[in-house]
């Protein structure tokens, strides 16, 4: 176990060097920090804005491969460079990491809660109402995009503080009101309000998919000879449905709980921007426009990691959860 | 027979799916202690019924009629007086004992929620219930095994834990839909045992849905015979096998290949195929298969007739139905030679194969945890037109054998020859010469068949392989051969019955006028009626093309059938090898002497004074086999030894030595015994 | 008989129940009502992309200097921009493309998909080892990213390239898929008797393999188009896709979202027709699944 484990770790390491290395290249070699002294007033001299992006590690005059050997060796101590104006990219990804871990975890809990026991409830009475609805529903969602689905957010969410409320119960931009002064309790009230909507945002197309995985996990379960047993040895049907087929129809569901923690660290990015949260995913957006190799390469290690730690935890989850993967 | 009140009483039950009649008028009744057969091929309704009876059909399924338990009507009955019923007066035993159990509770555990569903009793209670239940069914180290998870239990040992959870409340009625069919045929001689001993310490009814006319023959009191949804025949054990009087029953009885009949006799099948229940013929539904049919069979269904006491048949020529199987369709019989092995060619030499794979451990974090000897060095060959089955039970390393042979590489150990040819030092122009001589044919002759391909592009796809013109004569030509219509080139595999199916792997494997035929298991999937059919045609093929056959099985009585030789394996290694009537006539080697007695005969008379030679336990695992000889640790034999004796076979694994003339027995005490009895000798 | 005459006989004999499994699935594709709205409705959207800009006096190019940002009316039916174009005719022009980009990637990736995964599965040893490191490696990079970094150089026309980048993304889920299935279906007996028959590998996989996926392959790229659509419009909304002067579902929502609130008509017009186009394709592929497998639908039932 331990040396199987190793071995995956050491894959996964050499995965993560070979995807952010990947990164960098990309990102140094497309992306044109230069220009960002272009528009400024007066025009600084070029010798500076050479030693400038020199001292930032982004000077396209310096060679790729030494750029990129320079930025490698920081990586390796732990440092990922400094953003394009100057601040650490460490510090900076950090704070909006936080960020974005609320605004993911939230989310994610809602929208697996809530479409886990729609999923399962519609399996159980398939074809029926609620089946046919809540089946509808997540077609509706899962063909909007985010972005749209965040805009008409917004939209809405402004109509109604207007024309319903009279008063600004939706917040639609950033995390909290800046300067507020209305004590501890009305921190909280304004933090809520800010959280309702980018929550919903990112939660409904979660529901959507959770609740149709767990139909479709619960409905392969249902006929199983199993279940069969259960009602054979005189189980009603009700408990031979929440104790054997929801029990066993939720392994696969936990596990791809997992698996989506991880992509969407940057899968909440278009939330993010639109809201205008500062997060990781936001932050990735402003670097591609703001020419910021080094965020960029950054965020890609981050993407990397969470993605395969995710699948890793997911592997886990499942082997805890499932005698047959334990133990076998 | 047992008197008193029936405890099950089925009337007139019909089940219907949308326009389908599954069940068309099903009536039975069983007393206590009482044993009832129901048999049938796949598609008569015989499992719907028992799934109608224990109100588990899914609500698009329509029931009428009644079933009465212990006098109470069930038909109808709202769910909370069935689900009181369910599992304390009537319990099931279901067919797959791999998917039987929820796969994420302990064993025991669900034992114990079989009991405390039931009785008013602590969960410690309940579980030590279910440690006993266990142990009654003949687990061994129960307390410990209860701990278990389903998947690390072998297929036997489930189905063991399926019936302790089915007597755990002292059912008056048990249910066993097929419960042996997936098992291995020593594994289902230990079950049926289990289940008598469940049915002495409950006293329970049983009834037994099986296809199998031979595990009932010795089990049950009363048999009734199912086709098309119907009782057709219904009786008492000895009426039905004896005495039958509906042309089915005799051809079914006809058509099964008996391991206790020697000599070259054609097998008599009933031809064609059960009809769909989605497509009933109007009158008799046996009329289009049945070779005593007259005008009259196609114009009205017959009801069960009273034909002698407590015995039913469903036929207006019951009068005329003789005991003797009716022979119009018997097959010409190939004249066979089965005298000493000549001098012919040797198409097939195996030279000390060994196959050894890692064993790995965890479907997530795979790591080596051993080695599995799957063939551990065994010896053998094949003659020019001469057919060597060879039979084991699953995880033997028959299956592992065929495909070294057929994959044409160099073996781990050992050497391949096949048709002069030594594997290890093929060329590829050698190797595709090889493969045009030697074919396969395999179990499952839908999984065989790409379904996306007509039948015509499935045969012509060797020739095309190997260049031989002229596709589009020979297709028709080898349909023909198989005793198939020119026009099915155009379909599909799916339009066909199991057993034309099979016709069509058959046929694609002699397009290439192979020397060499490989079959694995090319009859286990199809029903018996049909199975019959194939056999015949594969040994009129054998003898009119001069093959020679490699034929891999489990079921004994069929290579009894079909081959010359026989070898018999155990755990990767050859227990015993030689003529086949030698060999099933006297056996040598206590394994195969098991073997041979496990296998139910269709005829009770036998059955009831027949001695069983019942093995321990389950076979070990081939990652681990036991030192010196590997069928120690489950040989009758081994226990009758002396302490100084035993250290023999446990210290050196016997080589197969010759006995006698073409008899070869890998054990240090090998001795004759006869376990069956020849059936002409006694029935003369 | 000669062979030819032979041959002829024999291709006449053929034809009539070759395409009974495609009548088949057909028949239960539009059997179902899911299949019958999703397909009308897709096709409907393709007429209205691709014929609908004919009824229109506006081409996507025409700039009315006498609307801006009007509401619709009989002259502009669904109003005009800000630059005083026709929202009619720039949607149906930016659906065009979405369309086209959607079709083009799906295809693209599936095909991919098979190929890898299909090769991975069948060879194992490196061949596997190899081509599921690089599909790892593709999960592991974050798409939008580079999709994002990459963008400045789908400008001037080179859509095709974004088209390739973005189907680049797509494959990696449904080749793991097919490698899985692949290794089950080797161990199935009809690849193994083509093996042992002698029939060379790479031919097993095009003439067995593939087809006998092709169900899942059919369904995949159904959904994939969706998902393309989705992820066009994602990036494009950032302007990271389709560059102008090209239009799509994206770069118009983007624009539209600016002035949603005071000219609804800028936003949801165009966003219904994307919703609904990925609504139409996502019934079908659901239908197309239920068809190819009848099994699962029957076996749900019970």
């Amino acid at each position: 176990m331990a040396g199987f484990l190793a071995r995956r770790l050491l894959n996964y390491l050499v995965l993560v060097a070979v995807a952010s290395s990947l990164a960098y290249m990309l990102a140094a070699g497309a992306l044109d920090p230069r220009s960002n002294y272009a528009d400024r007033t007066p025009k600084p001299p070029p010798a500076v804005v050479d030693a400038q992006l020199t001292a930032l590690n982004l000077n396209d005059k310096t060679p790729l491969i030494q750029r990129y050997a320079t930025w490698a060796a920081g990586v390796l101590h732990g440092d990922f460079g400094r953003t394009v104006t100057g601040t650490s990219v460490n510090e900076d990804l950090a704070r909006r990491a936080g960020v974005t871990f609320r605004l993911v975890l939230l989310g994610l809990i809602c929208g697996s809660l809530v479409g886990v026991l729609v999923g399962a409830y519609a399996a159980v009475k398939q074809y029926g109402l609620f089946d046919r609805l809540s089946t509808g529903m997540s077609f509706l969602v899962l063909a909007i995009p985010v972005v749209v689905l965040a805009t008409m957010l917004i939209l809405v969410g402004t109509w109604l503080n207007e024309n319903v409320f009279g008063a600004k119960v939706f917040l639609v931009s950033g995390e909290y009101s800046d300067g507020l002064d209305t004590g501890f309790w009305g921190g909280v009230l304004d933090r809520l309000q800010h959280l309702i909507l980018p929550t919903v945002s990112l939660s409904l197309g979660l529901i959507a998919t959770f609740s149709r995985y767990q139909r479709n996990m619960m409905l392969d379960v249902l006929g199983a000879d199993f279940i069969r047993t259960a009602v054979a040895k005189g189980l009603s049907r009700r408990r031979a449905l929440t104790r054997h087929a929801l029990r066993t129809a939720l392994i696969p569901v936990v596990t791809y709980f997992a698996f989506t923690f991880g992509t969407l660290l940057t899968g909440a990015t278009f939330t993010e921007k639109i809201f205008g949260w500062h997060g990781l995913g936001e932050q990735l957006i402003n670097s591609i426009f703001t020419n910021d190799v080094n965020t960029v390469a950054a965020i890609a290690f981050l993407a990397a990691i969470a993605v395969l730690a995710a699948s890793l935890a997911a592997d886990m989850l499942h082997a805890a959860l499932d005698p047959r993967v334990r133990t076998a | 027979m047992t008197a008193g009140e029936p405890v099950l009483e089925v009337r007139d039950l019909h089940v219907t799916f949308g326009d389908v009649r599954a069940v068309r008028g099903v009536s039975y009744a069983v007393r206590p202690g009482e044993v009832l057969g129901i048999v049938g091929e796949s598609g008569s309704g015989k499992s719907v019924t028992s799934a109608a009876v224990m109100g588990l059909l899914p609500p698009s399924a329509t029931v009428t009629g009644s079933v009465r338990l212990r006098g109470q009507e069930l038909i109808g009955a709202p769910e909370k007086r069935l689900t009181a019923l369910r599992g304390k007066t009537i319990s099931m035993v279901f067919q797959d004992p791999l998917s039987a159990l929820t796969p994420v509770y302990r064993v025991g555990d669900q034992i114990a929620e079989a009991v405390r569903i039931h009785q008013k009793v602590t969960k410690e209670q309940a579980m030590v219930r279910a440690v006993e239940l266990l142990d009654l069914v003949g687990i061994p180290n129960p307390g410990q095994r209860a701990l278990g998870f389903p998947h690390e239990f072998s297929g036997g040992m489930r189905q063991r834990a399926v019936i302790a959870m089915a007597i755990a409340n002292d059912p008056d009625v048990i249910i066993c839909d097929e419960p042996t069919t997936a098992l291995d045929v020593t594994i289902q001689a230990q079950v049926l045992e289990v289940l008598k001993t469940a049915q002495r310490e409950t006293g329970a009814a049983i009834v037994m849905i099986t296809h199998d006319l031979g595990v009932v023959a010795g089990f049950a009191d009363r048999v009734l015979v199912m086709y098309a949804g119907r009782p057709v025949e219904v009786g008492a054990v000895d009426d039905i096998y004896y005495r039958m009087r509906m042309p089915y029953t005799v051809g079914l009885l006809g058509s099964i290949p008996r391991v206790d009949r020697g000599g070259r006799q054609p097998l008599v099948p009933i031809e064609g195929a059960p009809p769909s229940p989605a497509a009933l013929p109007p009158g008799c539904p046996f009329e289009p298969r049945c070779p005593m049919a007259v005008e009259e069979c196609s114009v009205a269904e017959p009801a069960l007739l009273e034909v002698g006491p407590g015995h039913e048949a469903a036929c207006i020529r019951w009068a005329d139905v003789g005991v003797r199987p009716p022979g119009r369709h018997a097959a010409q019989a190939a004249a066979a030679v089965r005298g000493g092995r000549g001098a012919q060619e040797v198409v097939l030499r195996v030279d000390g194969l060994v196959k050894q794979y890692p064993l790995m451990k965890g479907s997530l974090f795979k790591r080596r945890v051993g080695t599995v000897h799957a063939v551990a060095g065994i010896s053998f060959d094949i003659r020019q037109g001469e057919t060597l089955g060879l039979v084991g039970e699953s995880g033997c390393g028959k299956t592992t054998t065929l495909m070294e042979i057929l994959e044409l590489v160099k073996p781990q150990d050992g050497r391949i020859v096949v048709l002069g040819q030594d594997t290890a030092r093929l060329a590829a122009g050698d190797r595709m010469a090889i493969r045009r001589d030697m074919q396969v044919v395999f179990q499952d002759p839908l999984a065989s068949l790409d379904p996306r391909m007509t039948v015509h592009d499935i045969l012509a796809e060797p020739l095309r392989t190997h260049r031989r013109g002229d596709t589009g004569s020979r297709v028709r030509e080898l349909l023909r051969l198989v005793g198939l219509d020119e026009s099915h080139a155009a379909r599909y595999p799916q339009d066909f019955s199991g057993g034309q199916r099979q016709r069509i792997g058959i046929a694609r494997a002699l397009a290439l006028e192979p020397k060499l035929v490989v079959l694995d298991e090319p009859v286990s999937a199809l029903d018996v009626s049909i199975q019959a059919g194939v056999i015949n045609l594969l040994d009129a093929l054998k003898s009119r093309l001069g093959l020679s056959y490699l034929f891999v099985a489990h079921d004994l009585a069929v290579v009894r059938y079909i081959a010359d030789r026989v070898a018999v394996m155990y755990l990767g290694r050859i227990a015993e090898i030689g003529q086949v009537d030698t060999v099933y006539d006297g056996p040598m080697h206590p394994y195969t002497q098991a073997l041979l007695s496990a296998i139910p005969l269709p005829d009770p008379e036998r059955e009831r004074t027949r001695r069983r030679i019942l093995l321990d336990g389950d076979l070990p695992s081939p990652a681990d086999p036991p030192s010196g000889c590997r069928f120690r640790t489950r040989c009758p034999k081994f226990r009758t030894l002396a302490a100084n004796e035993r250290s023999r076979c446990v210290e050196s694994e016997p080589e197969v030595r010759a006995l006698a003339q073409d008899h070869g027995v890998a054990c240090h005490y090998a001795e004759k015994l006869e376990v069956v009895q020849n059936h002409e000798e006694s029935h003369p | 008989m000669s062979l030819q005459e032979e041959e002829l006989a024999e291709e006449l004999r053929q034809p009539p129940r070759a395409p009974s499994r495609l009548r088949m699935v057909g028949g239960r594709f539009f059997g179902s009502t899911q299949g019958r709205i999703g397909f009308a409705v897709l096709a409907a959207m393709f007429l209205l992309a691709f014929v609908g800009p004919l009824f229109s006096p506006w081409t996507y190019t025409d700039k009315d200097f006498t609307a801006f940002l009007q509401p619709p009316s009989a002259e502009h039916w669904f109003g005009t921009l800000q630059t005083g174009a026709d929202v009619y005719a720039v949607t149906l022009r930016g659906m065009q493309k979405s369309l086209i980009v959607g079709l083009l990637a799906a295809l693209l990736s599936t095909a991919l998909a098979a190929t890898v995964g299909a090769f991975a599965g069948y060879f194992a040893g490196w061949t596997d080892r190899t081509l599921s490191w690089i599909t790892e490696l593709l999960l592991v990079l974050p798409a939008f990213l580079i999709l994002a970094i990459m963008s400045p150089l789908f400008g001037d026309g080179q859509w095709v390239l974004f088209v390739v980048m973005l189907a680049l993304f797509l494959w990696m889920v449904t080749s793991k898929i097919v490698r899985g299935m692949t290794i089950s279906l080797k161990q199935r007996e009809y690849i193994q008797a083509a093996r042992f028959m002698g029939v060379p590998p790479v031919k097993i996989i095009f003439r067995h393999v593939i087809p006998n996926l092709s169900s899942l392959l059919i369904v995949d790229a159904t959904l994939n188009v969706s998902a393309a659509i989705l992820t066009e419009t994602s990036l494009s909304y950032f302007g990271f896709g389709i560059q102008p002067p090209d239009v799509s579902f994206g770069t118009l929502i983007a624009d539209g979202a600016k002035t949603a609130v005071y000219a609804p008509w800028t936003f949801w017009f165009v966003a219904a027709l994307l919703v609904v186009t990925v609504l139409a394709v996502n019934l079908i592929g659901d239908a197309l699944r239920d068809a190819f497998d009848p099994s699962a639908a029957r076996k749900v039932r019970r």
